[in-house]
C-alpha cells in the first residue's frame, strides 16, 4: 500500500519536474499542479500507515488505532495554498499569452544580447566557413 | 501568553483585508496603510523591549501546549529583524505614497496597498514562526503578495520576469513542503524547539540529507549561487520601489530562515564546508556579474546576490563571532540595499534613463541626489566609518579568527568582493554623475527640482520622496553610530542561536532539556 503511494509520489515528482522545464506555459502550469500533488502525497505518507480514522472522539486515545491527524491538516492547508497559486499562475499565463500572442516562454533579453554580441565578434570567420556562397 | 507577539503580522493582515474594502478612496487607503505599517513598527519595538527584559519570549496560540499548538517565538535575532524590517517597510511605503501622488509615471492600481500589507504580514510571520509549517505559511503569504506586486501594471518584460520569478519560487515552495514532510516522517514533529531535541537521535545520514534539503530550499529563495539565476532577471523588471522592498526583505527572510534552521536543528553543522564554498562562489559570481551590467537596477541586483554570500559566510563559520557578523551584516544590508534602489529610482526620475551608457552629468542636475547615492554606495562597499565597514570588519575578524584554512580563503575572497563592490559602485558614480552627458537625443524626462512648472503636489511629492530616502540614509548611519550596543545585542543573539537551550526552554517549558 505505502510502497505503491511512494512510487506514485516519485512518478509525480518526475513528471512534474519534466513538465516544469518545458517552454510551453500551460505545461509549466500542469507540471506545477503535479508537483503540488506529489508534495501533498508525501505529507500524507509522513503520517504513517493509512486506514485508521484520524480522530477518535473518546476519552481514551489508547483505545483504538488512530492515524496521525497533523499531516492531514498540513496537507489540507497545502492543498488550499497550491490551489490558489495555480489559479494565479493560470491567470499569469493567460496575461502573458495576451501580451505575446503565444504560449512559449521567450528567450531572455540578456541571453539574446550576449548571443548577438558573440556572433558579431566571431561573425567573419563563422560566416565565411559556413556559408556556401 | 504574550499578547504583543502576534501583532506584527496580525495587524497588516487585518489591514490588507480592510484596504481591499476601501479601494474606492485612495486618500483613505494611503492613510490606513501608513498607519498600519507604523503600528507594525511600534509592535516590533514592543517585542524587542519584551525580549530585552525577559530573554526569549514565546506564546502558544489558543493555549495549546507547546509541541501541539501554533507557536510564536521571538528571540534577540527575531526582535532585531522585526524592528529593522518594519522601519524599512514603513520608509518604502511612504516613498511609494510620495511617488503615487504625482502618479503620472506609473499607474498606481489600488491593489498595491493590500498586497504590500500582506507582504509585510508574511515577512513578520516568517520571523516569528515557531514551527516549520507556520514558517512555510509565512513564506507563502509573503511570496504570493510578491507575485502580485512584481506584475503590477504589467508590460511584456514584466510578464516575462514575473513568470520566471513565480515558477522558481513555486518550485522552492514545493521543495520546502516536501522537506517538511520528510522531516515529519523522520522525527514526528514540526515545532522547531521540539525538533531541535529530536534531530540528535537521527542517523547522521538522514540528518545530513535534511540539512541539505533546507539549504537548497532557502538557497533558492535567498539567491545563493548556483541557485541565484532567477534574481537578476526578475527583480529589476518591477516598479523600482517594489524592487527595493524585495531586495531588502525577501532574500533576507530566506537567509534568516536558513540561519534559524541550520543552527537550531542541526547542531553538528553538517553543511559547514559546503556553505563556506558556496558563500565564496556567491560573492565572486554576484559581483563579477555586477561589473558586466549596464542597467543600474541590474547592477544593484547582482551586488545583492554577491552580498548574500557575506551572510552565508558568517553563518557557515558556526561560531559566535561569525553569526554576530552575519546578523550585523543583515541589518546593514537590509537598510543600505533598499536605500540604493530608492536612489536609483530618483536617478531614473531625474534623467529618464537608467542604463549607464546613456546617463551622465547628474551631479550638475542635482547635487543632492549625488549625495544621496554616495553615502549608501560607500557603505555597501564597506568604507569606514559607515555601517558596511562595521559589519564587514566583524565578519572578517570572525573568518580570520576561526583557524580553518577554508575560512581564511573565503575571508580573502570577501575582501576581494568588497573591492569589486567598490569598483561597481564607483562605476555608477563616475559614469552617471561626473562625466559629461553623452550626446543623445533629449530625454523625455522632465527637469527636476523646484522649477516653476511644477505643481504644488509635484513639489510636495519630490520633497517627500527625497526626504524619505535621506531618512533611510540617516537610519543607515545610525546603525554605524550605535554599532557598539548593536554588536552586543547581536553577540547575545548569536550566543543564543548556538546554545539553543534558552529557545527550547522558552517554548517547551522549564522541565524540558
Amino acid at each position: 500500500m505505502s510502497v505503491v503511494l511512494l512510487c506514485v509520489t516519485g512518478l509525480l515528482f518526475t513528471i512534474g519536474f519534466h513538465l516544469l522545464l518545458q517552454r510551453s506555459l500551460v505545461r509549466v502550469v500542469v507540471g506545477f499542479a503535479l508537483l503540488g500533488h506529489a508534495a501533498n502525497l508525501s505529507l500524507l505518507l509522513a503520517g504513517g500507515p493509512a486506514g485508521a480514522p484520524p480522530l477518535l472522539g473518546g476519552k481514551d486515545p489508547e483505545a483504538g488505532e488512530m492515524t496521525d491527524p497533523l499531516p492531514q491538516a498540513m496537507a489540507l492547508t497545502a492543498i488550499v495554498i497550491t490551489f490558489g497559486v495555480t489559479a494565479f499562475l493560470l491567470a499569469l499565463a493567460y496575461r502573458s499569452w495576451l501580451f505575446l500572442g503565444e504560449d512559449e516562454v521567450q528567450d531572455d533579453v540578456e541571453d539574446r544580447r550576449i548571443r548577438t554580441e558573440t556572433r558579431r565578434d566571431q561573425g567573419e570567420e563563422y560566416d565565411s566557413g559556413q556559408d556556401p556562397g | 501568553m504574550n499578547i504583543v507577539l502576534p501583532l506584527p503580522f496580525a495587524l497588516p493582515l487585518a489591514g490588507a483585508a480592510l484596504t481591499m474594502l476601501a479601494w474606492r478612496w485612495p486618500a483613505l487607503l494611503r492613510t490606513v496603510s501608513v498607519a498600519i505599517v507604523a503600528g507594525v513598527t511600534a509592535a516590533s519595538i514592543l517585542v524587542a523591549v519584551a525580549v530585552s527584559r525577559e530573554g526569549v519570549v514565546s506564546t502558544q496560540a489558543g493555549d495549546w501546549p507547546a509541541p501541539l499548538g501554533i507557536t510564536l517565538v521571538a528571540d534577540r535575532l527575531t526582535a532585531l529583524m522585526l524592528v529593522v524590517s518594519s522601519v524599512v517597510l514603513l520608509a518604502i511605503l511612504i516613498y511609494a505614497v510620495g511617488q503615487g501622488i504625482v502618479g503620472q509615471k506609473q499607474a498606481e492600481p489600488s491593489v498595491f496597498y493590500p498586497a504590500y500589507l500582506a507582504l509585510s504580514g508574511g515577512v513578520c510571520l516568517s520571523f516569528l514562526a515557531g514551527d516549520l509549517f507556520n514558517l512555510f505559511v509565512g513564506f507563502e503569504v509573503m511570496l504570493v503578495s510578491s507575485y502580485v506586486l512584481l506584475t503590477l501594471s504589467p508590460n511584456p518584460a514584466r510578464m516575462h520576469a514575473g513568470m520566471t520569478y513565480v515558477v522558481v519560487s513555486l518550485t522552492s515552495s514545493i521543495l520546502f513542503l516536501t522537506t517538511i514532510a520528510l522531516t515529519y516522517a523522520a522525527t514526528g514533529a514540526v515545532n522547531l524547539a521540539d525538533l531541535s531535541t529530536r534531530t540528535e537521535d537521527l542517523p547522521s545520514g538522514v540528518r545530513t540529507a535534511l540539512a541539505l534539503m533546507f539549504l537548497v530550499v532557502f538557497g533558492i529563495k535567498g539567491a545563493v549561487v548556483p541557485l541565484h539565476l532567477w534574481l537578476p532577471d526578475s527583480y529589476p523588471a518591477a516598479i523600482t520601489q517594489i524592487t527595493a522592498i524585495f531586495a531588502a526583505l525577501l532574500t533576507k527572510t530566506a537567509v534568516y530562515a536558513l540561519i534559524r534552521t541550520q543552527t537550531l536543528l542541526f547542531p553538528h553543522h553538517e553543511t559547514e564546508t559546503l556553505m563556506l564554498v558556496v558563500a565564496g562562489l556567491t560573492m565572486i559570481v554576484g559581483l563579477l556579474g555586477a561589473l558586466t551590467q549596464q542597467d543600474v537596477h541590474r547592477i544593484l541586483s547582482f551586488t545583492l546576490v554577491g552580498h548574500i554570500g557575506f551572510l552565508v559566510f558568517g553563518l557557515a563559520l558556526f561560531t559566535v563571532a561569525g553569526l554576530t557578523g552575519a546578523i550585523l551584516y543583515l541589518v546593514h544590508h537590509i537598510v543600505v540595499q533598499a536605500t540604493l534602489f530608492l536612489v536609483s529610482d530618483i536617478i531614473q526620475d531625474e534623467s529618464g534613463e537608467i542604463t549607464l551608457n546613456r546617463l551622465g552629468g547628474l551631479v550638475g542636475v542635482s547635487a543632492f541626489s549625488a549625495a544621496l547615492f554616495f553615502v549608501p554606495a560607500m557603505s555597501l562597499s564597506g568604507m569606514p566609518p559607515m555601517s558596511g565597514f562595521v559589519a564587514k570588519l566583524a565578519l572578517l575578524q570572525a573568518g580570520f579568527g576561526s583557524g580553518r584554512g577554508l575560512a581564511y580563503t573565503v575571508a580573502a575572497v570577501a575582501v576581494l568582493a568588497s573591492l569589486l563592490t567598490l569598483v561597481a559602485m564607483s562605476r555608477i558614480w563616475t559614469l552617471a554623475f561626473w562625466r559629461p552627458r553623452p550626446e543623445t537625443p533629449e530625454p523625455s524626462g522632465e527637469e527636476p527640482g523646484d522649477e516653476p512648472g511644477l505643481t504644488r503636489e509635484e513639489r510636495y511629492s519630490h520633497r517627500l520622496v527625497r526626504g524619505v530616502t535621506a531618512a533611510m540614509i540617516l537610519f543607515g548611519l545610525l546603525v554605524a553610530v550605535f554599532a557598539g550596543p548593536l554588536t552586543d545585542w547581536s553577540e547575545d543573539a548569536a550566543t543564543g542561536l548556538l546554545e539553543r537551550v534558552e529557545y527550547q526552554r522558552a517554548v517547551l517549558g522549564e522541565d524540558r532539556p
